[in-house]
């Protein structure tokens, strides 16, 4: 274990409303075992015995898979490490003496709670626009009375793999949802269970995300690098395609 | 108080088929969304009760104290979710599967629940597929099984390593589809703080909302509990940071009776602690014992390198001890084998750490094979700690991961307070002394489908409600009590983080009520419990306001409650003077055929404790279900 000094910068907002600015401190001897997290556990157990407010982030699991974490981590989201959440980074991955600049997501759909929370119901509502089979509890049949070729569930499988973290939209530049909205629309047009409501789904789907104010996607390809669990853009071009047909059917 | 589990009689296999038909009332649809259910919790039990009773037509209020309803802890469950589907053809049944899980409990379970469980668990793979979950699938188009620990049949589903996130998916995304439909109303970052009594019937809670502090009231006409289990009273386990015992703590001091708060599951396969600055614990699924060789050096003080130490030269002691079930011995077995192993001195690198390998799988199948299997699970131990499971062992250690224990409820899931009703990991009831693996994401959901939907409603068509509005003064005194202790944390101004009491709780916890336990190190641990919540009250540091958000002043209330629960786990470990599943008393050890193993005493101790509040730091008194076996007889529980 070797230890690393170093100086974060990081975002102070109180709230949506007001303005928000950078603030420094310095941070000597972080273990390189630590999690970011965790380094940042440290800094706010300072901050509290000095009668200070805590720097306010969402996190739960601290496993890389409750999507809780965020943090964009010197013009990363999640940091630099590919497919690794905040709370999975750890301190190994930076140099003695950096200077880390952290900020919250920044989209309008989601705005600052405070500090580096930030609020990502938008999310939620695009799930609740159609991410769903309607089987009623009580009314599924068999499961196995319907096979699905191992290769259509490992693609599915792939893409519900999404966590929902928003690292997509954070580093958009058009802050679009693309990403995460195809992949629970690939998820279930990939599967016999998903078919019956597979039009409609796309486009609830799609309408809402742009309700919600997402940008549009220009294909960057920005969403599928930051993804911390590798969701592919071939979602997003299969997304494309559901809904070119569900739009060509609901008009038919 | 005597304890009625109100299970019916007569034949268990038709028992709850006949209870459902005999004892419990139906409510006509036209009347369901008249009452309104309010749900704590949306992990697999809070998501899927939500989900089904709005489906059926009731008004569901449902909280959680995250940002959405899709992170609760139950996301991070990894092996799989057992099912007596009996796909693979190797002899599984509703029966075995009824066996292995009271048998796998030590026999501290209550047989008729357990055997609801094992029959309504194929429905759970059925509904969950029509959801969309992608479980895995072989060749065929068929789903795909593997095993777990304490059985010797394949019946495990499982989603690579993420079954957890996968089926609490499913379960959101029914649950989503309610609140497009208006039958649920979902309040995210919001924290049950006290349960409101009237007349003696649960009929509300108060919150706090976490994003600005506010207090309010809900009523409703039944209040359902699915808050999860209470492991970070150790402050270090493989739950998530912001799992906690409050809702089901004050819920207790309002009046529903407490179970086995001592059978506490410590899960031999965690990645060990790296330094003091550690935060949790990261599980290793217990799948990679299907595959994985657990060893470490015969030689004390053997500092080689694993691939450096011949074969000759290791000590399979799972293998070698339990030639029966081998690596895939119960989380019990294999945890405190692993701590015998580092107490001899054989730790790896005389740390307390065992060898959980995988050369031999790796040989056998190949590298892809088993990266197919475990990729996710190798890449994560890799972040962790940066070395590679596919060139070396890994270094495996036991850790908190799992309450057995939790409130306790009769066969209808409900608690001893009318209306108040406790599904998933924070009931006590069907696990016994010790949980087997893929059997807790299997329990959460049997409860929040298939269980809480017909007995809730028979307590809704059984039961005369008034008409209870938030103006009552049962809420006005609840919201008082919630504001003042929330005043009176702010104002102790001490000097101690909220983190120092709750590690130093988490490592008295550990040395004294962890994995082995004895009368002289639990009486003591009560003793230093008491002066640790006196030392909280005088110097534990809250900053920040009351009305705001405030994080600070949410862990100090959870830590507080960590603390008289613990005092309580103590006790009921005391009382309990047997070894049994995750409770191992050191005074109580074979010292026949299985010498140095548990020792059950079913003479004196097959029952349940459940514990009555008494005051904070006051002994609780304790009310005893008696628990009787006429199918599973108590037998020396044995994986040799
Ligand atoms: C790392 C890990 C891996 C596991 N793997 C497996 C496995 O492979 N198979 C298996 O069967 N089991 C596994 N388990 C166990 C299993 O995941 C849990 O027992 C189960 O998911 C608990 O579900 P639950 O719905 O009871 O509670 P949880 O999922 O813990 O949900 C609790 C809910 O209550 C809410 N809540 C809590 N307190 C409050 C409050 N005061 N106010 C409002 N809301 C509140 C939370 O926000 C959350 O929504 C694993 C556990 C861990 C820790
Ligand atoms: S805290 Fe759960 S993904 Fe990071």
């Amino acid at each position: 274990m070797s230890t690393l000094n170093l100086t974060l910068k990081i975002w102070r907002q109180r709230s949506a409303k007001e303005k928000g600015s950078l603030e420094t401190h310095k941070m000597d001897n972080v273990s390189t075992d630590m999690s970011f997290l965790e380094m940042l556990d440290i800094l706010n157990d300072k901050l509290e015995r000095e009668g200070k407010e805590p720097v306010i982030f969402d996190h739960d699991c601290r496993e890389g898979i409750c999507g809780m974490c965020s943090l964009f981590i010197n013009g990363k989201p999640h940091g630099p490490e590919r497919a690794t959440t905040t709370c999975q980074l750890h301190m190994r991955s930076f140099k003695d003496g950096e200077t880390i600049t952290i900020e919250p997501w920044r989209s309008s759909a989601f705005p600052v709670v405070r500090d580096l929370m930030v609020d990502r119901s938008a999310f939620d509502r695009i799930i609740q626009a159609g991410g769903y089979t309607s089987a009623k509890t009580g009314s599924a049949p068999e499961a196995n009375i319907i096979p699905v070729p191992k290769e259509n569930a490992d693609l599915a499988m792939d893409a519900a793999t999404c966590i929902g973290c928003g690292a997509c939209v954070a580093s958009c530049k058009n802050a679009s949802a693309s990403l995460f909205t195809s992949a629970k629309v690939s998820h279930l047009a990939l599967l016999p269970q998903g078919q019956v409501e597979r039009t409609e789904r796309a486009i609830n789907m799609v309408n809402q995300m742009d309700e919600e104010g997402f940008g549009h996607c220009t294909n960057e390809g920005e969403c599928e690098a930051a993804c911390p669990k590798e969701i592919t853009v071939e979602n997003i071009a299969r997304m494309n395609r559901e809904f070119i047909k569900a739009s060509a059917v609901s008009r038919g | 108080m005597a304890l009625k589990s109100n299970a019916p009689d007569g034949d268990i296999q038709t028992a709850w088929t006949r209870h459902k038909f005999h004892n419990l009332k139906l409510v006509n649809p036209a009347n369901r969304r008249k009452f309104k259910i309010i749900i704590v919790g949306s992990g697999l039990a809070g998501s899927s009760a939500a989900a089904s009773l709005g489906e059926m037509g009731y008004n569901v209020d449902c909280f959680c104290v995250q940002d959405s309803p899709r992170r609760a802890h139950s996301i991070a469950a990894q092996g799989g979710i057992n099912s007596s589907k009996n796909y693979p053809n190797d002899g599984d049944s509703v029966y075995r599967l009824f066996y292995d899980t009271v048998k796998g409990g030590d026999y501290r379970s209550r047989e008729r629940n357990v055997y609801r469980l094992a029959e309504v668990s194929a429905n759970i793979i059925d509904q969950c597929v029509a959801q969309g979950v992608p479980f895995a699938r072989e060749y065929s188009g068929y789903l795909a099984n593997r095993s777990f620990g304490g059985a010797q049949v394949s019946r495990t589903f499982y989603a690579k390593g993420q079954t957890g996130q996968q089926l609490l998916l499913g379960a959101y995304s029914a649950l989503s589809r309610q609140i497009k439909a208006g039958t649920v109303t979902m309040h995210t970052r919001s924290e049950m703080l006290d349960l409101v009594k009237v007349d003696g019937t649960a009929r509300g809670i108060i919150t706090r909302d976490l994003k600005t502090g506010k207090v309010s009231r809900h009523a409703g006409d039944a209040v359902l509990l699915c808050t999860g289990g209470y492991g970070n009273v150790f402050y270090l386990s493989t739950n998530a940071m912001n799992s906690n015992a409050t809702a089901a703590w004050r819920c207790h001091k309002k009046g529903a009776f407490f179970a086995n708060p001592c059978y506490t599951q410590i899960h031999p396969t965690c990645i060990p602690v790296s330094g003091d600055h550690q935060s949790k614990l990261t599980l290793m699924s217990e799948s990679l014992r299907n595959d994985g060789r657990v060893w470490v050096p015969k030689k004390k003080g053997d500092n080689r390198k694993a691939r450096e130490i011949p074969e000759n030269e290791r000590f399979y002691y799972l293998e070698e001890k339990y030639p029966a079930f081998g690596n895939l011995v119960p989380r019990d077995v294999a945890s405190r084998n692993a701590k015998n192993a580092y107490d001899d001195g054989l730790g790896v690198n005389g740390k307390e750490q065992v060898y959980l390998d995988f050369a031999d799988a790796i040989k056998r199948e190949g590298e892809d094979a088993i990266r197919a299997k475990y990729g996710n699970l190798f890449d994560m131990y890799q972040r962790i700690t940066g070395e590679s499971p596919y060139e070396m062992p890994m270094r495996i250690y036991p850790a908190v991961h799992y309450t057995m224990g939790g409130l306790w409820v009769d066969y209808n899931l409900q608690s001893t307070i009318p209306g108040l009703f406790v599904l998933g990991e924070a009931n006590f009831s069907d696990h016994g002394a010790n949980r087997l693996g893929a059997s807790a994401l299997m329990q959460g959901l049997a409860d929040g489908y298939f269980v809480a939907p017909y007995t809730v409603s028979g307590y809704l068509g059984s039961t005369t409600l008034d008409k209870v509005t938030t103006d009552h003064p049962a809420f006005q005194e609840a919201e008082k009590d919630v504001d003042d202790k929330n005043t009176k944390l702010l104002s102790v101004n001490g000097k101690k983080s909220v983190d120092d009491f709750h590690r130093k709780l988490g490592k008295l916890m550990w040395n004294h009520c962890g994995m082995a336990r004895n009368e002289e190190g639990l009486k003591k641990l009560i003793t230093e419990l008491a002066a640790l919540r006196e030392d909280f009250w005088k110097n534990v540091a809250v900053v920040g306001a009351k009305e705001d958000l405030n994080v600070t002043l949410e862990k100090a209330g959870r830590v507080a409650d960590f603390i008289e629960l613990g005092e309580l786990m103590a006790r009921d470990a005391l009382n309990r003077k047997e070894s049994c599943g995750g409770h191992f008393r050191e005074e109580s050890v074979d010292t026949g055929e299985f010498a140095g193993e548990a020792m059950r005493n079913d003479e004196d101790f097959a029952y349940v404790s459940a514990w009555e509040f008494q005051g904070v730091g006051n002994d609780q008194t304790l009310h005893k279900e008696e628990l009787e076996f006429e199918h599973c007889k108590p037998t020396k529980r044995s994986y040799k």
